[in-house]
């Protein structure tokens, strides 16, 4: 089948509004989703500079104490419900992940689209709590305190509930799409590890999510018509639900972290211009994450009155979870060896993950702890841990991968300058906030305080003053991206060099990905071949 | 091409598949990994209901004597046997029959909505003695845990009654596409998921009927 | 006997990292942060330098365009970094577990006390006594106190940070914290579970005294103090946490300020009004559902028991004085 050689890219074939709206194709439905997860990413990151802004001085500023209380609740539901979860598999594995393996589209490219939609939905009830009486309960929605206060619980568990079956739907999607739409040749080991991290994601996505979805449901039933497991006053049990909020929202960190530690490889491996050491290694360990991660839940709950054996169990399934992520580390560094090391901007998104996500580790391996978990357990060392793993992990690696397919994705070059320099900021910026809320949690400074005591001010002050060297970062880089689609030159079909599929198309690519369909012979990162 | 077969319409592979084998074992899994995110949401709730009894068996045992064990014998029944007509209908489509194909389907969409008006009688007795959710709840007990009970007696069995909803809607879609002819033998895909799909319906049924209505 | 406490601060005492230590078991579960953290520290440096290391050597230049290695892998590396890992969260694991088991056994001669969590503040009983405290917990030096913990609405949560203690406080059953103070003090009580407005300023302090001064405040301090009414008010509109929704300067708050209130007359949830006169205080402060400003959550916890007589009196007369 011969076509015209000038069609154009997916971006502009065919053309108008409508063909995106309606569109199966799973690249525009990448870029659609990419645009609605940095918008929310830019809500929840707002939310968060006027949060901090109010905890620049110990007693009220701007905020009552009930506006910052919804603040935070904004800013986690937000960040976690709307951006991160959907982040890299949804946006940056919708668009890649098909090409990596060289098919035409996902397995079902109207559930796809439908997912995309579902999101939206998703998200419409989420802004509707904000400007209904946002609630004010945390992103974790404990009860009975969610069950009891009086603001707009119920719009926002509506949205991260309808949320999470466009998680569990795209998770469907790529499990099907993994199993049987690779190309001729491609047996699983051929794969990229991005396809295998995305894997592993699905799989939770499709077994944790639900249980996530019936938590919320049982909550928004609990406060229309009662369901009465969750109410101590009529002999429920507060603390069941967060059993099943954590069952789900464990694995969910995992969800947040496997896609992030795939595009770690393919950076790795391609501005080293080297294969992988220990392929399978990394593979089987996404796989061994994804598989533990559901038995480690409780050690959320050391100190909320769980049986002493339980919390036991718990920890030491924690320390199990950590060893296959140590080991991923270790062979991200070892590739860096005798390979030739292109310095470009996604691969220093590459070096702050590893400096970052190596301190997030450590601090989990402290948590893991029961004894020292149960004194950091509320404080401003765990909100410091997990931001350390979830920005300082999945949004370094999302940034870096952005960076990594942008010229597939539109066709266009940014500057490498000005990359680096906004990397620099939000490096620099990413430390000074929570670095210090390590010595802040650690001296004992509660979580979610909308007032601290006076002797705290200086580290808050400065944790502060990161937000904005933070923010600063990330402005440089809106302006240089948006600039780079007006004046950037155009992209070459694979300007880093990279072994995998998506750079056999060109920049960007055609409607149906690849107008010969690509034959696999060898491994994904087999460098030996062309380089000899 | 005999003149059966061209009023049949013509089932087209979607572009992205190279063949037919390829897009049915894809449809397959896909149903199969959905049927196993369906299982865990359920499977939350049956937690749930297990916590309780461990919690507290007594009020479980009186709460039990409040459900009519006939009508949920007789809704197994329904349900049991819709499993067994939707096998029919499925291996009717396998087999080119298409007649046979829509009277099962409506027979499965029958036994469903039988169901359903069991499970109506059901509700409003519950309604008229006040067994309700605990916002609700009016009714008369010696534990003070039974709103609890009733609580998740409604969630479990209204979420699966909508479930058995959605099946009768997909049913009717079936009967319209089967109408258009479009099933044979070489593609019966859509009859065969909302098989599957059914049977899990089914299933959570097999495992709430003994739970709720023969506890004790 | 309302002498101006004052709290150890957590920033200015102890180490770097932690608050100094009070506890029994401090000195172990700080031990094992410091083991991991320098296990931490010789990993961190050693991953940055190597990466350091490999990012100068092995730069892309004209003279290393393409990669000069092709190994695939080396099982007995992956072996090693997979093993040496595993056995440090062993022993990690073998401490924290210690600990925790020790930090959950009291010791059967421990003294108890009730404490009961509500929005927003602690209240402690010592059974035996009768005794109520708001606020304020009183223990003796070195020896062991178990706490047996309820909560009267939302979940909180009791954390010591001196002690290296926390447990949840719940609505439905009751859980247990123990701890022996090694040495005397007064210490800083956190609520460390999130429940709402007032979360931030449920606080309370622990005073640790001898044994002599703690058997005279169980026993002698029933007397009620000769200060002046409006100044024992203003001591205990802290004290008592009214602070935490009432202010003093006019701003709305959880509840209605207390500035200007005395003598005004107010309007109620419902449509009536009352006068704020000491009868509607002692009501409100005993029975707060009973007639609620307009405007305003019934949200306020009952202080009937807690207050005694002369006590009460020294509240409505610092309201006057606003």
């Amino acid at each position: 089948m011969a076509h015209a050689v000038n069609e154009g890219s997916y971006l502009t074939n065919p053309k108008g509004w409508k063909s995106w709206l309606l569109t199966l194709d799973h690249k525009r439905i990448g870029i659609m989703y990419l645009l609605f997860i940095v918008i929310s990413f830019a809500l929840g990151g707002f939310f968060a500079l006027a949060l901090r802004l109010e905890l620049l001085s110990p007693a009220k500023i701007i905020f009552t104490a009930k506006q910052y209380n919804q603040l935070f609740t904004l800013h986690g539901a937000i960040m976690v419900f709307l951006f991160i979860v959907p982040s890299i598999p949804a946006s940056l594995g919708n668009f890649v992940m098909p090409l990596m393996l060289g098919a035409k589209d996902v397995a079902f490219p109207r559930l796809n689209l439908a997912s995309f939609y579902i999101y939206v939905f998703g998200a419409i009830f989420c802004v509707y709590s904000m400007i209904s009486g946002a609630a004010d309960t945390g992103w974790t929605f404990y009860t009975p305190y969610s069950t009891t206060t009086n603001t707009s619980v119920i719009s926002m568990t509506l949205g991260a509930f309808i949320l999470g079956f466009s998680s569990i739907l795209t998770g469907v999607n790529f499990i099907a799409t993994i199993h049987k739409m690779r190309a001729k040749g491609m047996n699983w080991f051929r794969m990229p590890l991005f396809v295998w991290a995305l894997y592993a994601t699905a799989i939770i996505q499709v077994l944790a999510t639900p249980v996530l979805a019936i938590t919320l449901l049982l909550l928004i039933l609990e406060r229309t018509i009662g369901v009465g497991i969750f109410d101590p006053t009529i002999g429920g049990d507060p603390v069941l639900f967060q059993h099943f909020f954590w069952f789900y929202s464990h694995p969910a960190v995992y969800i947040m972290i496997l896609p992030a530690m795939g595009i770690m490889s393919e950076l790795v491996t391609t501005f080293c211009r080297k294969n992988i050491f220990g392929y399978k290694t990394i593979a089987y360990s996404s796989i061994a994450i994804a598989i533990i991660s559901f038995l480690v839940w409780g050690h959320h709950l050391f100190v909320s009155g769980q049986s002493d054996n339980a919390a036991t169990i718990f920890s030491i399934l924690t320390f199990l979870v950590g060893i296959p992520s140590a080991i991923k580390v270790f062979n991200w560094l070892s590739t860096m060896y005798g390979g030739s090391i292109n310095l470009k901007t996604p691969f220093l998104y590459f070096l702050s993950f590893m400096v970052l996500f190596c301190v997030g580790g450590f601090t989990g391996i402290m948590l893991g702890a029961l004894s020292l978990d149960v004194y950091f357990h509320g404080t401003y060392f765990v909100v410091a841990h997990f931001h350390y793993v979830m920005m300082g992990g999945t949004v370094m690696a999302f940034i870096g991968g952005l960076h990594y397919w942008w010229p597939k994705m539109f066709g266009k070059m940014y500057s490498e300058f000005w990359g680096a320099v906004a990397c620099f900021f939000i490096f620099v910026g990413f430390n000074m906030v929570f670095f210090t809320q390590f010595i802040l949690g650690a001296k004992g400074m509660p979580r979610r305080y909308f007032n601290y005591l006076d002797q705290f001010q200086p580290l808050h002050a400065f944790s502060t003053m990161g937000t904005w060297v933070l923010g600063l970062g990330f402005l440089i880089m809106a302006f240089y991206l948006i600039d780079s689609l007006i004046n950037g030159p155009p992209a070459p079909a694979n300007p880093w060099g990279g072994m995998t599929l998506e750079w056999h198309t060109q920049s960007p690519p055609v409607t149906h990905n690849f107008d010969v369909a690509p034959v696999v012979d060898h491994d994904p990162y087999d460098y030996r071949r062309i380089d000899g | 091409m005999s003149k059966q077969k061209e009023s049949l319409v013509q089932h087209h592979v979607a572009h992205h598949f190279d063949t037919a084998e390829q897009e049915f074992s894809t449809a397959k899994l896909g149903m199969w990994v959905f049927l196993v995110q369906e299982l865990l949401f359920f499977g939350a709730l049956f937690v749930a209901f297990f916590v309780f009894k461990y919690l507290y068996p007594e009020m479980y045992v009186e709460a039990h004597h409040h459900l009519s064990w006939k009508m949920g014998a007789l809704n197994t029944i329904f349900l049991i046997t819709s499993s067994f007509t939707m096998v029919m209908g499925v291996r009717s489509a396998q087999t080119n029959q298409r007649r046979a194909t829509k009277n099962y389907l409506f027979a499965t969409m029958l036994l469903a909505c039988s169901f359903l008006v069991v499970k109506y009688f059901e509700y409003a007795a519950k309604f008229h003695h006040g067994l309700l959710p605990p916002h609700f709840f009016f009714g008369e007990g010696v534990h003070q845990t039974l709103p609890i009970f009733f609580g998740l007696y409604f969630v479990m069995t209204g979420l699966h009654g909508i479930h058995v909803l959605i099946g009768i809607g997909l049913i009717a879609w079936l009967m319209y596409r089967n109408s258009r002819g479009e099933f044979n033998s070489e593609f019966y895909t859509p009859v065969e998921m909302v098989g599957l799909y059914w049977h899990f319906v089914d299933l959570v049924w097999i495992f709430l009927f003994p739970l709720f209505y023969l506890v004790g | 006997m309302a002498k101006e406490v004052v709290v150890e601060s957590l920033m200015k005492s102890g180490s770097f990292w932690f608050p100094e230590g009070a506890n029994s078991i401090t000195n172990s579960v700080d031990g094992l942060f410091y083991f991991i953290l320098i296990g931490s520290i010789i990993l961190f440096v050693g991953i940055c330098s190597t990466m350091a290391y490999f990012l100068y050597k092995y730069r892309r230049t004209e003279a290393n365009p393409v990669a000069t290695s092709h190994i695939t892998h080396s099982t007995t590396l992956e072996l090693l970094w997979t093993i040496i890992p595993l056995i440090l969260c062993v022993i990690i694991f073998w401490w924290g577990y210690k600990d925790f088991l020790s930090m959950g056994t009291p010791p059967g001669s421990a003294l108890e006390i009730r404490v009961i969590g509500k929005k927003w503040l602690w209240q402690f009983e010592y059974p035996k006594e009768g005794v109520k405290t708001l606020g304020e917990l009183v223990v003796p030096v070195n020896r062991p106190i178990r706490l047996v913990m309820g909560s009267e609405d939302v979940l909180h949560s009791f954390f010591l940070p001196n002690f290296r203690i926390k447990r949840d406080v719940l609505p439905n059953r009751y859980t247990r914290l123990w701890f022996q103070a090694e040495r005397m003090g007064n210490f800083q009580i956190f609520c460390t579970e999130y429940c709402g407005d007032g979360h931030s300023a449920m606080l309370a302090t622990l005073r640790v005294v001898s044994e002599a001064e703690y058997q005279e405040w169980l026993h002698g301090g029933s007397g009620d103090s000769d200060e002046p009414l409006p100044e024992l008010g203003k001591k205990l509109y802290t004290k008592n946490a009214c602070n935490t929704c009432h202010s003093i300067d006019g701003s709305p708050s959880v509840g209605p300020t207390w500035k200007g209130m005395y003598g005004h007359k107010v309007s109620l949830d419902g449509g009536a009004s009352v006068d704020v006169d000491d009868a509607y205080i002692k009501e409100s402060i005993e029975n707060p559902k009973a007639k609620i400003v307009k405007g305003f959550q019934p949200v306020m916890p009952t202080y009937a028991g807690v207050l005694r007589e002369r006590e009460m009196l020294a509240i409505i007369e610092y309201m006057k004085s606003l």
